[in-house]
């Protein structure tokens, strides 16, 4: 033992020790631009998303419109039969009216066409909804068609060879005159919002998508909220912990990394095939959403309920507390905030959820907001699907207008859940 | 410690423990309230305590003194069933309170953990308001007939732990924001406000400065006139000021108990003798 010894002393400020500090904060900075770099690139890219979103669906808020005075004629129009009136005659008849010129029959139907083919039904709605209207005069702002819509906002040129663009030169004439006169405007485009799909890129909203999108969640949150939170104090406050516990824990864990195209198949077979649910229905989508979100909710619950100091427990049963009064007077409001914290962001990724809806029918094509759980519907992100599969340019705008509401929806999500954290959670 | 100190309990906290014990004769029809019998603890594999008998005197203080490890607290915690709350641990003997088994079947482990109250060693409020941490005993055990009856519970018992005048303005702030002395005392007030028959205390003061603990200390001697009072410690001088008997654990056995006194003055076991001294622990 008496070989070893200790060095005598340590020169702290020999060369080598100063090239070790220097090597030593080197290292440091390193580290931190390592650091800086990582999150400038994510930021970066994160941006990048954003401002091509931004910049190609900025033109879907608004909408190329121009007035119309249609005269409401009892002979087109039955008030004993307002569903059958000859809403396109006298739609055209007003179009026809902001141009007083003569035309072929080819200019004529060229003009024509620069004119929503839905805008029709936009009179018919309107005339619907207040019988009295029949044998007066309405305004309506009738969408123009989507090449003129697309025309308007500079996104079909005017400077290319007639025959590479969707608008022709009549058209181009036409257009011009109508916007001498001041006619045609921009104004918000409430239809994203507040009207349901259509083939027509100049009507199709998200309508259908949001109210869909809203039930299948409903659905979503109904199922997985209890549930969850039931199986989460069940596996934390009761079971005993054995092989059995483990098995359920790691399945749960397992459950949560599950490739969501796989609860869309259990769905489709289960759901659509065993029990003869409707397809298309938010109802499913919501039950199969919930299947991917339950343990989201289970883990997230769990580790709440962890994080109540044992110490409240002791207190609770060392008073005469049972097992649930302790759980229900106590650790759950203690743990709330952190289990609604867990719910919120897993009904985001449920709401972005897009591979199991396709499965279970959730992209068809339709044309009314659902009235309920079980009519056909379509989900925010499979409205995105369908509109990204759709030719018409208009769609283009659309695709990613409806992206970036689907963002902003995940945004203020979880902005409520940061909020409900900061808000509720107790410092110990 | 490189030097053995003769005795670590001064002259005057003997003088204390003797009167103490003065006063635990003077009780001739003191009964056992809590009689242990052959009582053993598992923790799994790991035989935690071994063999412990000890009768619990009415209207007496005793402290369990022993060094870390020794099972004081594992026995404190067997006298209201605290330890059915930990996996894997197994209670065998017979533990009589007022001549009943509390680990028979026919009693409710509910019921018994208030008529033994507990009082832990880091005070634990509710996050919850002053009324509240009092109420919430009464409440959940339909002790008060109506909001008057509880605020005179709260009352009561506040004032019983000394704490009443300190917070009998601010009844609606929670009681985590009182100092720590002042949480244990509300902790205290807590357990006593569903009218328990036993008080048992986890090191209640070791969480506390010397100031909160002498208030403490004075309590538990206030208390002792309504309440049979366990408390565990690590503080001999402490065990010696507030209590009339004194039991002494050591690697899991009970090694002696009896009157404080004669557990600091002549212990029969050369272990006590061992640790009263600081020879270890």
């Amino acid at each position: 033992m008496a070989s070893i010894s200790m060095p005598e002393s340590h020169d702290w400020l020999s060369e080598s020790a100063r090239q070790r500090v220097q090597r030593r904060h080197a290292a440091d900075k390193r580290m931190r631009l390592y650091g800086l770099a990582a999150i400038g690139l994510a930021i970066g890219l994160l941006g990048v998303l954003l401002v091509s979103l931004i910049l190609s669906g900025y033109t879907a808020f608004v909408q190329t419109k121009v007035p119309l005075q249609v005269t409401v004629s009892p002979e087109q129009v039955k008030p004993d039969n307002l569903e059958r009136g000859n809403y396109r005659k006298l739609v055209r008849d007003a179009f026809l009216d902001l141009m007083p010129v003569e035309m072929s029959r080819s200019e004529q139907r060229d003009y024509l066409s620069m004119l929503s083919s839905g805008a029709p039904f936009l009179l018919r709605d309107r005339v619907l909804a207040d019988p009295s209207l029949v044998g007066q005069t309405v305004e309506i702002m009738a969408p123009l068609a989507d090449p003129m819509d697309q025309f308007h906002k500079g996104i079909i040129p005017r400077d290319v060879p007639e025959e590479q663009r969707r608008v022709n030169d009549v058209q181009i004439g036409y257009y011009d005159q109508l916007v001498a006169e001041g006619l045609v405007s921009t104004p918000f485009n409430w239809a994203l919002f507040f009207s349901p799909d259509s083939r027509f890129p100049e009507l199709a909203g998200l309508a259908g998508a949001l109210v869909g999108s809203f039930y299948a969640l409903l659905v979503c949150f109904l199922i997985s909220f209890p549930v969850g939170i039931a199986a989460a104090i069940y596996l934390e406050e009761f079971a005993r912990k054995n092989r059995w516990s483990d098995l359920i824990e790691v399945n749960i864990n397992n459950l949560a990394a599950v490739p969501s195209v796989v609860f869309g198949l259990l769905g489709l077979a289960v759901f659509l095939g065993f029990f003869g649910l409707p397809r298309s229905a938010p109802l499913v989508g919501g039950m199969v959403l919930s299947l991917m979100t339950l343990p989201t909710i289970i883990i997230a619950t769990r580790a709440a309920l962890k994080a109540v100091p044992p110490s409240i427990r002791e207190a609770a049963f060392g008073i005469g507390a049972s097992r649930h009064q302790v759980v229900t007077h106590h650790v759950l409001p203690l743990a709330l905030p952190g289990i609604l914290t867990g719910t919120i962001i897993g009904l985001a990724q449920a709401l972005g959820e897009t591979a199991p809806l396709l499965l279970i029918g959730m992209n068809a094509f339709i044309t009314s907001a659902p009235g309920g759980l079980t009519d056909p519907a379509t989900a925010l992100p499979t409205q995105i699907f369908i509109w990204a599969d759709s030719p018409e340019r208009g769609f283009v705008a659309r695709t990613s207008a409806a992206i970036l509401v689907l963002i902003g929806f995940l945004i203020i999500m979880n902005a409520i859940a940061i909020f409900l954290r900061q808000k509720l959670e107790r410092k110990w | 410690m490189s030097e053995v100190e003769p005795m670590q309990v001064s002259a005057g906290e003997l003088a204390r423990a003797a009167q103490n014990a003065v006063q635990a004769e003077a009780q001739p029809t003191a009964h056992a309230r809590v009689a242990a019998r052959d009582v053993n603890v598992y923790y799994g594999e790991n035989h935690a305590l071994k063999h412990v008998d000890i009768d619990i005197y009415n209207n007496e203080v005793v402290s369990f003194i022993g060094p870390s490890g020794c099972g004081k607290s594992t026995f404190l915690r067997c006298l209201n069933r605290m330890n059915d709350v930990i996996e894997g641990c197994r209670v065998t003997g017979e533990i009589m309170l007022d001549n009943q088994d509390i680990y028979s079947r026919d009693l409710d482990v509910v019921q018994l953990r208030a008529r033994v109250g507990m009082v832990f060693q880091k005070p634990n409020p509710f996050p919850k308001s002053i009324y509240d941490n009092i109420a919430y005993g009464p409440r959940l055990h339909g002790i008060a007939a109506g909001k008057s009856e509880l605020d005179d519970i709260v009352e009561v018992s506040l004032s019983k732990a000394g704490l009443w005048e300190e917070v009998k303005d601010r009844l609606k702030e929670p009681g985590t924001g009182l100092s720590g002395g002042q949480q244990q005392r509300l902790c205290i007030a807590r357990a006593i406000a569903v009218n328990p028959e036993v008080i048992l205390m986890d090191e209640p003061c070791s969480a506390l400065d010397p100031i909160a603990t002498a208030k403490i200390e004075e309590l538990i001697d206030e208390l002792r006139q309504n309440f049979t009072i366990v408390i565990v410690t690590h503080s001999m001088q402490q065990a010696a000021r507030v209590s009339q008997r004194t039991a002494f654990f050591h690697l899991g056995t009970l090694v002696e108990w009896g009157e404080t006194e004669q557990i600091f003055t002549k212990p029969r076991d050369e272990r006590t003798q061992g640790y009263i001294t600081g020879r270890f622990g």
